[in-house]
């Protein structure tokens, strides 16, 4: 069960690197055949200075923590119940391998459906990189299944 | 490179069709995506929360929703996604990608138009809808 008094929460900020070799393994498992994703020359021949994050790698370094789920779970949403039913980017600067980046997330919305079968829980980050630049956002809205 | 002028309402993308999601597709994932979530990959886990079998990690599929726009448009010039998830994925599935211009529309000096997105299983199936915002010169 969620509690509505959860709204506004703020989570622990967490940081991730941007590895080349991961972000190889990520084009790999995704059958992103590009070069531009694995090829550092390729990147580079089209303005990048190191290889890019495919659009929805945010979402795996935002996961980079040893227990990714932890925050839900403390706030009352246990991994085998959790669904996730949106998932937003919305992009403002680049991140290339290399990028150190913060995520800073915050529960902003918490609601029920079929009189609390379904509980709702949306949660939105702000993404910034080591220079301070704030290079995107992301909402996540989960459902519990009770 | 795209340019606006050129682009039409109605507009289809390029449709992408992925292989049939495998157990390794998803322990490929895990690994790469970070998203552990023995729901992916355990069956053991799976059988003890009360589904018969491992589903597809609903990011895989907007990973491949990337793939359908970074084939199409240099990735800088995407400047949001935005997904619902309609269904469970189902091991075995093989996911076509599509993308159609929805809308044209300028907003301060961007020229920007609306892609609409889905991700459809072999029988359907709709797994996956959302919308992306692309700039274009």
């Amino acid at each position: 069960m969620l509690d509505k008094s959860d709204i506004g929460k703020v989570f622990p900020k967490t940081t991730a690197e941007v590895e080349k070799g991961r972000l190889r393994f990520f084009a790999k498992a995704i059958g992103e055949s590009s070069p531009i994703y694995t090829d550092e020359l390729s990147a580079k021949a089209v303005g990048y200075s190191s290889l890019p994050i495919p659009p929805t790698f945010l979402f795996s370094l935002k996961m980079d923590v040893p227990n990714p789920f932890k925050n839900y779970q403390d706030i009352g949403a246990p991994l085998e119940k959790i669904l996730h039913a949106n998932q937003s980017f919305i992009y403002h600067q680049p991140v290339v391998a290399g990028d150190i980046v913060t995520f800073e997330s915050s529960v902003v919305d918490i609601f029920d459906k079929k009189g609390g079968e379904l509980e709702f829980l949306i949660e939105e980050t702000r993404v910034i990189n080591q220079l301070g630049v704030h290079v995107a956002d992301l909402k996540t809205t989960l459902v519990l299944r009770n | 490179m795209r340019r606006y002028d050129h682009i039409e309402v109605g507009d289809e993308l390029p449709s992408l069709v992925s292989k049939p999601i495998s157990r390794t597709t998803l322990a490929l994932f895990a690994g790469a995506s970070g998203d552990h979530n023995p729901m992916h990959i355990d069956i053991d886990f799976v059988k003890k929360a009360g589904m018969d079998d491992v589903f597809a990690h609903g990011m895989l599929s907007v990973a491949y929703l990337g793939r359908l726009l970074t084939g199409w448009v240099k990735q800088s010039a995407i400047k949001s996604i935005d997904v619902q998830f309609t269904s469970i994925t189902q091991l075995y599935a093989e996911i076509t990608c599509s993308g159609v211009v929805k809308r044209k529309f300028e907003q301060g000096n961007e020229k920007l138009i609306e892609v609409s997105l889905s991700a459809v299983d072999q029988n359907d199936d709709t797994k996956i809808i959302g919308q992306a915002v692309i700039k274009l010169d």
